[in-house]
């Protein structure tokens, strides 16, 4: 549980940081996960409160969007491209051989909470697919072999 | 010596940092005093990692690299085995018209010193020196077209914000690159981010605008990382902030994340984004262009679009109208992905057809296989079947075969392709990534799907109720997210009925 001393004062000099960009409530939410890993709960009404809006429209940015999280991911976070480009070269073949052997569907953390499997729309990596990003590490033309690698040095 | 490796996501996905570490762990090992560039990828996805090595007869090219071939680039290099001979001498290289991309793999994209050298800060120079409407003028000139793919004339928006009358305007640059088989902007912020800032900054002269914004999509770490370097580098240099090159005019530009939703490469839904709200699409009217960012006059415009204003400058809107057919003026970078041998970014003029763009410069698919159909304009544009391969590449001559160009991307699949799943995924993106704010968008997505589903097990009654269900969307939808899903799956089920017709063969 995140301590709520600790929580309020880093909260602060975030906002403090912010404090003259119009429109900042995207690059608030975007530091506050960099430094949390997601997005606590209690931080909402504090944010809120800063940029004078109401809880509802804090809560309701944050959950539009799918990169901010209201729970702490794995220590490891394998993100698989499926998008047609990467479906193109096997994509999907490669994304389902991923679940299995990880045993997780998407969005899922192992039990162990040492690994996150998210899907990504995307990477601009279409002209070396399929593609993923590990731990914000880049991975083009990935096959099973690969994911099988890479879940050995994740697991 | 001097050696290129590109820092591109593209060849770093494919190894590039870590052939960059040997190069200098073997040069360290042999005392050999090295200058390693990273720089923007040449395009040639197929032949990442790619090395270049600097020589008197020209830069010559080795790739796609693995650790092993690290050795011999400092021995005899004709002998290397991975060598490829002059860069600017490949087929690849040779055949394109570059304009847009011509720095890109050539300079150090944060070298401000390079950029000059190669033509950088002409355009602006010009610029500088033009009255606003004779800038405006010259881009309508040039026949520049919203390249993010809409294809709106760049000049008429400008000329709209540039009349309007408040006290701030804003140039909003769309980097929010989200279709699939996309990459032309990632691969321009990565490998020549001035250009962008160039581009900007002339937008804000013609317009009166002095603070620009740059939207990223989060997916593009790389991208986000040498466009925050460039822009301090251009405000150390004095190319921006109060009197851009000493000029009295004042722009200043700020790099913005998205968060991972595909809606924001919509403008509207962009600008509530940028404005720290839901990424909700707006009604139109008001256009951004009068009442945009935080209700000013706003140009938003996409990366490509703005990166080709600094060569319409430096070389004049003549140069660039006189490429290109019909209404499709200057050079398009396609972007050739999926299943193909030969994949990246080909910088052209309009009017190459849609088959020597796949089986020509792309060699045809990567798995040996037939091609079975392209989609071309990302998860919104239509699938192409062989019979449409005459096409010519440009807006009006797409959208008269029901499809589109969109940012030119091109998505090539072979004959294991299923296009009832690809007509069903269609509509299940759409459905994910739906903001919400319409019906036709909200709801049909995922009757779409299900009514998919339906066919799928046989039903051929779903059939008209899927192309009814369709024509809703296409003209009932707020934005192109809703009203351009119907592209993809109208055209799977138009030129490939047999594809959704297999299963009710099989019940019978």
């Amino acid at each position: 549980m995140l301590d709520s001393a600790t929580l309020s004062a880093r909260l602060e000099e975030i906002l403090y940081a912010h404090k003259d960009m119009e429109g900042s409530l995207l690059p608030i939410l975007h530091a506050v996960q960099a430094d949390f890993g997601y997005v606590p709960p209690e931080a909402l009404p504090i944010i809120a409160k800063d940029l004078n809006i109401t809880r509802a429209e804090a809560h309701g940015v944050m959950s539009f969007y799918h990169d901010f999280r209201e729970k702490p991911a794995g220590r490891h976070v394998l993100k698989l491209c499926r998008a047609e480009a990467c479906q193109a070269m096997g994509g999907d073949r490669v994304a389902a051989h991923a679940q299995k052997a990880l045993g997780l569907d998407w969005h899922e953390t192992s039990a162990d909470g040492a690994v996150t499997l998210d899907p990504i729309f995307c990477l601009g990596l279409c002209a070396c697919g399929p593609a993923a990003m590990l731990d914000g590490k880049l991975i083009g033309r990935l096959d099973e072999a690969r994911i099988d690698a890479i879940i050995g040095d994740i697991k | 010596m001097k050696l290129y490796l590109p820092l591109d996501s593209a060849a770093v996905a494919l190894g590039a940092d870590e052939i960059a570490q040997a190069i200098h762990l073997h040069a360290k090992s042999k005392g050999i005093e090295l200058e390693l560039v990273r720089n923007g990828s040449r395009g040639m996805v197929f032949l990442e990692p790619m090395a270049e090595v600097e020589t008197p007869a020209g830069r010559m090219a080795f790739g796609p690299l693995t650790l092993a071939d690290v050795p011999a680039l400092f021995g005899d290099l004709a002998a290397h085995p991975k060598a490829l001979g002059l860069t600017d001498d490949l087929p690849w290289m040779r055949a394109q018209t570059r304009l847009t991309f011509a720095r890109v793999g050539v300079i150090d994209p944060l070298s401000m010193a390079d950029y000059r050298a190669q033509g950088g800060l002409t355009g602006l120079t010009r610029a500088l020196a033009m009255a606003k409407a004779e800038i405006v003028a010259e881009v309508t000139n040039s026949g520049l077209r919203g390249r993010g793919g809409a294809g709106f004339p760049t000049g008429i928006k400008w000329k709209t914000v540039s009349d309007a009358q408040a006290d701030r305007k804003y140039i909003v640059c769309n980097a929010d690159e989200g279709d699939s088989a996309t990459f032309a902007d990632r691969m321009l912020m990565e490998g020549d981010p001035l250009t962008l800032i160039e581009g900007m900054i002339i937008a804000g002269l013609a317009t009166g605008a002095t603070k620009g914004f740059v939207y990223i999509r989060s997916e593009y770490p790389i991208a986000i990382d040498v466009m925050q370097k460039a822009v301090v580098l251009a405000q150390a240099e004095g190319v921006l902030g109060a009197s851009v090159m000493g000029s009295g005019h004042a722009f200043d530009i700020e790099i913005r994340v998205g968060a991972g939703a595909y809606v924001c490469g919509e403008e509207t839904s962009l600008l509530n984004s940028l404005e720290g709200k839901r990424g909700v699409v707006r009604a139109k009217p008001p256009l951004p262009a009068l009442e945009g960012f935080m209700g000013k006059p706003t140009v938003v415009n996409n990366v490509i679009s703005l990166a080709s204003v600094p060569v319409i400058f430096e070389k004049g809107a003549e140069h660039y109208k006189n490429f290109g057919l019909g209404r499709s003026r200057g050079t398009i970078p396609l972007q050739i992905a999926g299943n193909v041998k030969f994949g990246g970014l080909y910088e052209i003029a309009f009017g190459l057809s849609l088959g020597e763009i796949v089986d020509t410069i792309a060699g045809g698919t990567a798995s040996g296989r037939p091609v079975k159909a392209v989609q071309v304009g990302g998860p919104l544009g239509a699938y192409f079947p062989r019979a449409l391969f005459d096409t010519p590449f440009g807006y009006e001559e797409f959208a008269g075969k029901e499809g589109l160009i969109g940012h030119a991307g091109l998505t090539v699949f072979d004959d294991t392709a299923d296009m009832l799943s690809q007509a069903r995924f269609a509509m299940e993106f759409c459905a994910i990534e739906s903001c919400g704010k319409c019906t036709p968008c909200r709801i049909g997505a995922v009757r779409g799907t299900e009514t998919i589903d339906r066919i799928a097990k046989g039903d051929a009654a779903a059939i008209p109720l899927l192309t009814d269900l369709c024509n809703t969307m296409k003209s009932g939808s707020l934005c192109a997210l809703g009203g351009f899903t119907p592209y993809p799956v109208l055209s799977a089920l138009t030129h490939f009925p047999d594809d959704f017709n297999a299963m009710k063969e099989a019940a019978e």
